[in-house]
């Protein structure tokens, strides 16, 4: 695995039957993801219709500046992660790896912020199970709003942090000049992932912090 | 027809030792490797199987109490669904023959194929240590609030194993949809590929839509039992019915990733043992596609008397009467494929007429099921235990046997003693029909199941049960003897010993690591028996 240029295995053909073979698995697996976070959303939508009161009063309760400052972080290191790619399948290095660690430092800011939010949950008495505070004829509903707000904002914190990893990653590899415009695949494939976790929060945004906002 | 001449270097002895086993990335290897692990998962579901017949065969509660027999049936279950019968095909037959039959050197990614052979042992591992810790005792189903609230069994222990193995599910599902896709040699097209691929991509479908499903429910439910966060238990304000809707969106379909592999190794015997192209191949074909769309629809027939609407129930039974469609297709067109075929009787055949006899019980005691008004009557009795058994023991297993007869010269590249062969065919056969048969009795007679007590009336039927078992246990360990017999000591395999078609045929018994010396290049349609190099000499027999 060590030669530098492009690396086609033992069972493929060509590099670019390489190349498809990985994209193609890249998004089968983002759709196995859309299952897995398919169930959450599924469960949200099923309390949501039953306790629509206690979902607006539970959202109420999050913070929607430190929710709104995180959906621009992502949104942003979506940008930088789409120009590390482009700059991979440039050749262009040193933006590479700038672009990488701007990712990585917005992917962490992102997380920073999902930390402080949650450190507000347990001093409220926000997190589900024996301590869980809630004065409200809906308490037992907010229970389950937070409940599904964790399930859902830690599974994404979650993907954030492998994210991270893979980033990390990247940033070794492209350090050692492994990339090169003709095979810079495990960049667009990361690329990817990150655009996908993104996604999954511009709805998770919407659909816990702006509950009963509108008009 | 030529053959070409045993290697002196093939997969099997190209390096020894074990790191050359636990590090390889052939997908031969990983095979083998699966074929090792799913086996010893049967003899652990087995044996917890004899031990709730053994139980069954008098009224009382003589040999165990109530919570032993729950924790029996639970593990039977939970070792045999999720351990053997969801991986047994795809993950020993289709790893193997996948890249073979497509004329792949390999599945697209190796090393991912590895590490969902890994992911399936850490799974194994967690749910064996929860076994012999005291094991588990909520039905392979996890209803809850049972599961989450009230059973003091080792929940969350079996529930990270099927949740770690599921992953390895959906890695080999990814890796067969991206090789079938990406990896096909030159010349064969989607409507020349052999049944058997068309097959493990429904599954495959299957396995990428489903198993995701599956994992975010067990997440729920160790959060639900751990963190006492409400998602299912009433008593936090969750819904019970929700768990189950979940649950069999996933555990439906999981029959159809039992099931589909079997059909697809059934249309590759049926068709090489009646010497015919197997008719209506692109209906057998979309069929497969068929029943992974609609097996999506048909969840809710579960749930009859869980207390979902009416209307809910009414659409669901229809879907579940549709379903049958497609799998009567594939029965008609296997029919049809013996008609004026030559038909000879080596033992992976008599598993095929096995298959078909049992598959067709199976499904049409499903067609009474997906009827509302009688489900209500038979639900949660023995009816629906015979049921499910015909189509995972009578389908799956007899496929997998069958399967693993007809490939086992190209996988040991040795030939099984053939009168051996068919000897455990029949003694199966015999025994699965004793065993499954007076279920379907005593469930119409309104036996419940998942009790180890039952009323002196329904002995009779349960002796029965209980002898059929362990002709049944005793059928299964003769292949277990002779195959390991005759790695060692069977006669050794032409590359082609069934004249089959099939590009796993063409390349040498065993193959070499790479599969084929040089890329093939496919001219015909697959089963194209009728071929004169194909034809036998009149008056042979294979």
């Amino acid at each position: 695995m060590s030669e530098a240029v492009s690396r086609v295995a033992h069972h493929f053909d060509d590099a670019a039957q390489q190349k498809d073979a990985a994209t193609l698995g890249m998004w089968v697996f983002l759709v196995t993801e859309i299952l897995f976070f398919g169930g959450l959303f599924l469960a949200y939508v099923v309390y949501r219709t039953s306790f629509p009161e206690a979902w607006v009063e539970a959202s109420h309760e999050l913070d929607v500046t430190l929710g709104g400052i995180n959906t621009a972080v992502l949104i942003l290191s979506s940008l930088t992660m789409a120009l590390a790619v482009q700059a991979a399948q440039l050749g262009r290095r040193k933006g590479l790896i700038v672009f990488l660690a701007l990712t990585i430092l917005l992917g962490g800011t992102f997380l920073g912020i999902k930390a402080v939010e949650y450190h507000h949950k347990v001093v409220e008495h926000h997190v589900p199970g024996a301590s869980f505070q809630f004065h409200g004829a809906n308490a037992r509903a907010v229970q389950i709003f937070f409940s599904i707000y964790f399930a859902m904002t830690g599974m994404h914190a979650l993907h954030m942090v492998i994210g991270v990893g893979l980033l990390l990653n990247l940033m070794r590899q492209g350090l050692a000049g492994r990339f090169t415009p003709a095979w810079y695949t495990p960049v667009e494939m990361v690329g990817l992932y990150w655009h996908f976790v993104d996604i999954v929060w511009i709805f998770l945004f919407p659909l816990l912090y702006l509950v009963g906002r509108h008009g | 027809m030529t053959q070409p001449p045993a290697p002196d270097r093939h997969y099997l002895n190209v390096n020894y030792g074990v790191r050359s086993w636990l590090l390889t990335v052939d997908h031969k290897r990983i095979a083998l490797l699966y074929l090792g692990s799913v086996t010893l998962f049967f003899m652990i579901g087995g044996i917890f199987a004899m031990l709730v017949r053994l139980e069954l065969l008098t009224p009382e509660g003589d040999l165990m109490q109530a919570e032993t027999y729950n924790k029996m049936f639970t593990m039977h279950g939970i070792a045999m669904v999720f351990f053997f019968l969801l991986p047994a095909i795809p993950a020993v037959l289709g790893n193997f023959l996948v890249p073979m039959m497509i004329g792949a050197k390999d599945l697209a990614f190796p090393r991912l194929n590895l590490l969902s052979w890994y992911l399936y042992m850490i799974g194994a591992l967690f749910t064996i240590w929860a076994i012999v810790a005291g094991g588990v005792d909520t039905g392979w189903t996890f209803y809850t609030p049972y599961s989450t609230a009230w059973s003091n069994t080792n929940v969350v222990p079996v529930a990270l194993g099927i949740f770690v193995a599921g992953f390895s599910s959906i890695l080999t599902g990814l890796n067969f949809i991206v090789t079938i896709h990406k990896m096909r040699a030159p010349g064969l097209t989607w409507f020349r590929l052999p049944l058997f691929i068309w097959a493990h991509y429904a599954t495959s479908i299957i396995m990428i839509l489903g198993t995701p499903v599956l994992a975010i429910t067990i997440v729920l439910v160790a959060l639900e039992r751990i963190f006492h966060f409400g998602f299912f238990d009433p008593a936090l304000g969750g819904d019970p019915v929700l768990f189950q809707h979940f649950f069999w969106f996933y555990s439906h379909p999981a029959v159809y990733i039992m099931i589909l592999p079997a059909m697809g190794v059934i249309s590759e015997l049926v068709a090489c043992y009646s010497r015919k192209r197997i008719f209506g191949y692109s209906f057998v074909a979309f069929s497969s596609l068929a029943i992974a769309l609609v097996g999506f629809l048909v969840w809710g027939h579960h749930m009859f008397v869980s207390g979902q609407s009416v209307y809910a129930a009414l659409v669901f039974s229809i879907l579940s009467f549709l379903v049958a469609i497609p799998s009567a297709v594939k029965v008609f067109n296997w029919t049809a494929t013996l008609y004026k075929g030559r038909i000879s009787f080596e033992t992976p055949m008599l598993y095929v007429f096995g298959f078909i006899g049992l598959f067709t019980v199976g499904g049409l005691t499903g067609l009474f099921l997906a009827a509302l008004g009688l489900d209500v009557h038979v639900h949660d009795t023995y009816f629906i235990v015979a049921h499910f058994h015909y189509i995972m023991v009578g389908g799956t297993i007899m496929a997998y046997l069958g399967g693993l007869h007809f490939w086992w010269p190209k996988i040991s590249g040795r030939l099984y003693p053939e009168w051996w062969g068919r000897l455990s065919a029949g003694v199966i056969f015999v025994g699965f029909n004793l065993t499954f048969f007076p279920q379907f009795i005593l469930g119409y007679l309104g036996m419940p199941r998942r009790y180890h007590v039952y009323p002196e009336e329904f002995q009779v039927l349960n002796v029965m049960s209980s002898a059929g078992a362990s002709i049944l246990g005793f059928g299964y360990l003769i292949p277990l003897v002779y195959m390991i017999w005759s790695m060692r000591y069977g006669k050794p395999a032409p590359a082609n010993p069934w004249s089959a078609a099939g590009l796993e045929w063409t390349t040498p018994s065993p193959p070499p690591t790479e599969n084929f010396p040089v890329t093939p290049v496919v001219t015909e349609e697959a089963y194209a028996y009728d071929l004169p190099a194909r034809r036998l000499p009149e008056g042979t027999h294979v």
